[in-house]
């Protein structure tokens, strides 16, 4: 019988070979592949020429020597020295450092509110419950720029000008310029107070280990956070006094229409803020809720059957379960936020996409403005998605 | 000895008292405990307020009637109802001449009436209605709206406006998307090289940046890609950076569909001898489909959210011709922007908010149909 088959494979394989290359998986891959690589280059050639001759058109050239030339365009708030004579590049610089304040505070807040919320969900009181759930469908069933519009509107409309401030003890002034408040300098000898205070994190990290070792050994609890919160905050203040107060507040002043001195939180910033963190903590409170169900219910059985109370079973054995499933699809979130943080161009709070927005429209240079935007954006989202891995290898089960 | 059997059921006994009632859910899943007492009092006070302040400024403060904002600019005066009624034809056809709105009332009945085909299992002939509604109903409603042919005056894509825009953006944008995301998706999992490389670079660009850019991209970089001379329509180009962006999201969760499918199916289909583009259409992707269509459905109600960005590209959608009205002169007050905006919430939350039930309402469903 064997010999029989490899004799009909043999007689066929002469008459049939051609056919058979043409059926050949692997000729056919290499084919497909070089007809997409020809079509892509064709693409990008027909795209090159169109725009070489489209710039040639306009009188504009590719490169990104504009970066150096002064922006001569003001920014409403800025974390660096920045002036409209300062480069283009340093607009861009300020702009993504925007962005990131922004999207980093905006993350750390939307988490906690979305945390609470998430666990309010699952409260067996049916008025928690209920509110956390109204919350929920109310807020992230509405477009998060037109939350922004809104937000804008309630906490910019009601605002009183510079002359009639809201005035808290002449320090802090409430208007619609913002939040001003006095921007404190450091002086001379206050790296004592920095150097304390590195010393009391790191002497305190050092008590919380020895005391959950000595929990570990004797049973005995500590009430750690409380006894290492009071030095973290004490050691810097302790610094300060041993240098005798070497602060400098820059109170901010009233001149003309605007105030001077000071740090300023504009309107623009608190408007994006809250519709990004009341939206964002909506959508990380249901990957809350859901991963704390998955958690099963023998688990907080188990823990309340131990004597643990509520409050220690959802800390100690839901949630840190609980993390393996919410850390993924959280760190979507924490991307889309950062995304999302670009709607800032709908109100004038000059992030990365309103700078670049802006340096386009004073140079001209669409390709390499937004080129530059892109590559910054993906950077951002690269490095947040490896931060959160390397996060999530941390609590991962580990397994045999 | 004959024994006794019961032939009736004994008739069923209440629940202890105070066992059952308001007061009984009050006590147990209110007041349970002094903490969770407070915590309770607190926040239905604070739903009260909300829902107070709203319902008072909305109802009880509100102008109704008014020909102009002399009456919504009053001091104290709550929402102006009067500017919408003014405002509400323009905010569904915008600036589409009004002798010509008929189009689009056809438009949006032939899609109504296609979607419910769609939507509602009970209703058959989905294959077709699914065929006609992603092939020939885009080119219906395309030259429906747009005109110039078979007698229909022209109307310019500048006199769009309104949810004509919204809908036009976010329909074609999942239209497009779910081939595009198909092919993308095999492109990605394929064993070619090349192809898998290619469709992962444009996948993860484009979910890596936020859909502004990809709109600032569409509107400044791609007039000059083009020929000089060419210079692409405003709402087309939103509408191919719209679509570029769907494809990518939409190739991610077919891609999930595609890995919930077990081997064996794709070895089955290779064992009867099916080729790979008849596998995948007759093997393998009805079966992953099946499985995002709640996926499908929560990405275009993102999509539909995502849509009012095209504001901030000069795109007069619903949001943007809302906005417009602000400065009407005629009805420019206070609250004319307050009560907008608030229309707009209300609209935009009754859409996405039955769509999301819809999403879990079909997610059971098939949920029930792979359980054994």
């Amino acid at each position: 019988m064997t010999q029989q088959s490899d004799d009909q494979r043999n007689s066929s394989a002469p008459v049939r070979g051609g056919v058979d290359l043409l059926y050949s998986p692997k000729l056919r891959g290499i084919v497909s592949q070089l007809i997409v690589l020809l079509l892509l280059a064709g693409g990008i050639y027909w795209i090159v020429t169109n725009t070489q001759a489209n710039l040639v058109k306009l009188n504009q050239n590719f490169g990104f020597d504009f970066l150096n030339k002064a922006s001569g365009f003001d920014l409403s708030t800025s974390l660096i020295q920045y002036s409209s004579d300062s480069t283009f590049s340093r607009a861009l610089l300020a702009g993504f450092y925007n962005t990131a304040l922004v999207s980093i505070l905006g993350i750390i807040f939307a988490t906690i509110i979305g945390f609470i919320v998430g666990v309010m969900r699952l409260s067996k009181n049916l008025v928690v419950s209920s509110a956390a759930t109204i919350y929920i469908e109310i807020i992230r069933n509405i477009p998060l720029l037109l939350q922004i519009f809104i937000w804008y509107a309630l906490v910019l409309k009601p605002l009183p000008g510079t002359k009639q401030a809201i005035n808290f003890f002449d320090t802090v002034f409430i208007s619609n310029r913002g939040i001003i408040a006095p921007h404190v300098i450091f002086g001379e000898g206050s790296w004592i107070s920095v150097t304390l205070l590195i010393s009391a994190l790191i002497g305190t990290w050092v008590f919380r280990r020895w005391s959950r070792k000595r929990q570990e050994a004797t049973g005995q609890i500590l009430p750690a956070w409380w006894i290492s919160i009071p030095i973290i905050i004490a050691a810097p203040i302790l610094g300060l006094l041993i240098a005798g107060w070497p602060l400098i507040w820059d109170y901010p002043v009233l001149s003309g229409f605007n105030f001077k001195g000071g740090v300023t939180l504009v309107p623009e910033f608190i408007a994006l803020f809250l519709a990004l963190v009341i939206y964002t903590a909506t959508f990380i409170a249901e990957i809350v809720r859901s991963g704390i169900i998955a958690v099963s219910h023998g688990q907080s059985e188990a823990s309340h059957a131990l004597g643990l109370d509520n409050g220690k079973t959802l800390r100690l054995v839901v949630i840190p379960q609980a993390m393996r499933i919410i850390i993924p699809p959280l760190t979507s979130q924490y991307l889309n936020l950062t995304k999302n943080s670009s709607l800032a161009v709908a109100v004038g709070y000059p992030d990365l996409m309103y700078t670049a927005g802006t340096v386009n429209n004073q140079s001209g240079k669409a390709i390499e403005v937004y080129s530059i935007a892109l590559v910054v954006y993906l950077t951002t989202s690269l490095v947040t998605s490896l931060l959160m891995n390397w996060f999530n290898a941390r609590v991962k089960l580990v397994e045999r | 000895m004959t024994g006794f059997v019961r032939t009736i059921d004994a008739p069923k006994l209440s629940p202890p008292k105070g066992e059952v009632g308001l007061i009984h859910t009050l006590r147990h899943r209110v007041f349970n405990s002094a903490i969770g007492g407070v915590l309770a009092i607190a926040i239905a006070a604070l739903l009260f307020w909300t829902a107070w302040t709203i319902i008072d400024w909305a109802f009880f403060r509100g102008v109704w009637t008014a020909p102009d904002r002399e009456l919504c600019n009053a001091e104290g005066a709550g929402a102006c109802w009067p500017f919408i009624k003014a405002r509400s034809l323009q905010w569904v056809y915008g600036f589409y001449p009004s002798a010509e709105r008929w189009r689009v009332n056809l438009v949006y009945l032939i899609g109504a009436i296609s979607l419910a085909g769609l939507m509602i299992p009970a209703i058959p002939f989905k294959t077709w209605n699914a065929l006609f509604f992603f092939l020939l109903y885009p080119v219906i409603a395309f030259f429906l709206l747009l005109g110039g042919k078979f007698g229909l005056t022209l109307v310019e894509t500048e006199q769009w406006g309104g949810l004509l825009v919204t809908l036009v953006l976010s329909v074609t944008a999942i239209v497009v998307s779910a081939p595009l995301g198909i092919l993308l998706a095999l492109g990605r999992r394929s064993e070619m090289p090349i192809v898998s490389l290619l469709s992962t670079i444009f996948i993860e660009t484009v979910r890596g940046v936020p859909l502004v850019l990809v709109l600032f991209m569409a509107a400044n970089m791609f007039p000059l890609f083009m020929p000089p001379g060419v210079n692409p329509d405003k709402l087309l180009k939103a509408v191919i950076g719209t679509s570029l962006f769907a494809s990518a999201y939409m190739a991610e969760i077919i891609r999930g569909g595609l890995q919930a499918i077990p081997k064996g199916q794709y070895e089955g289909a290779q064992a009867i001898g099916l080729s790979y583009w008849k596998s995948m259409g007759l093997i393998i992707m009805p079966q992953a489909l099946k499985v995002v269509i709640p996926s499908i459905v929560n990405n275009f109600i993102s999509l539909f959210k995502d849509t009012s960005l095209v504001t901030v590209v000069g795109l007069f959608d619903l949001l943007g011709i809302v906005q417009t009205g602000f400065n009407d002169p005629k009805w420019a007050s206070a609250q004319t922007s307050n009560t907008g905006y608030f229309a707009l919430a209300v609209i935009y939350w009754a859409f996405c908010f039955s769509m999301s039930r819809y999403s879990q309402f079909i997610e059971r469903k098939l949920n029930t149909s792979h359980k054994r």
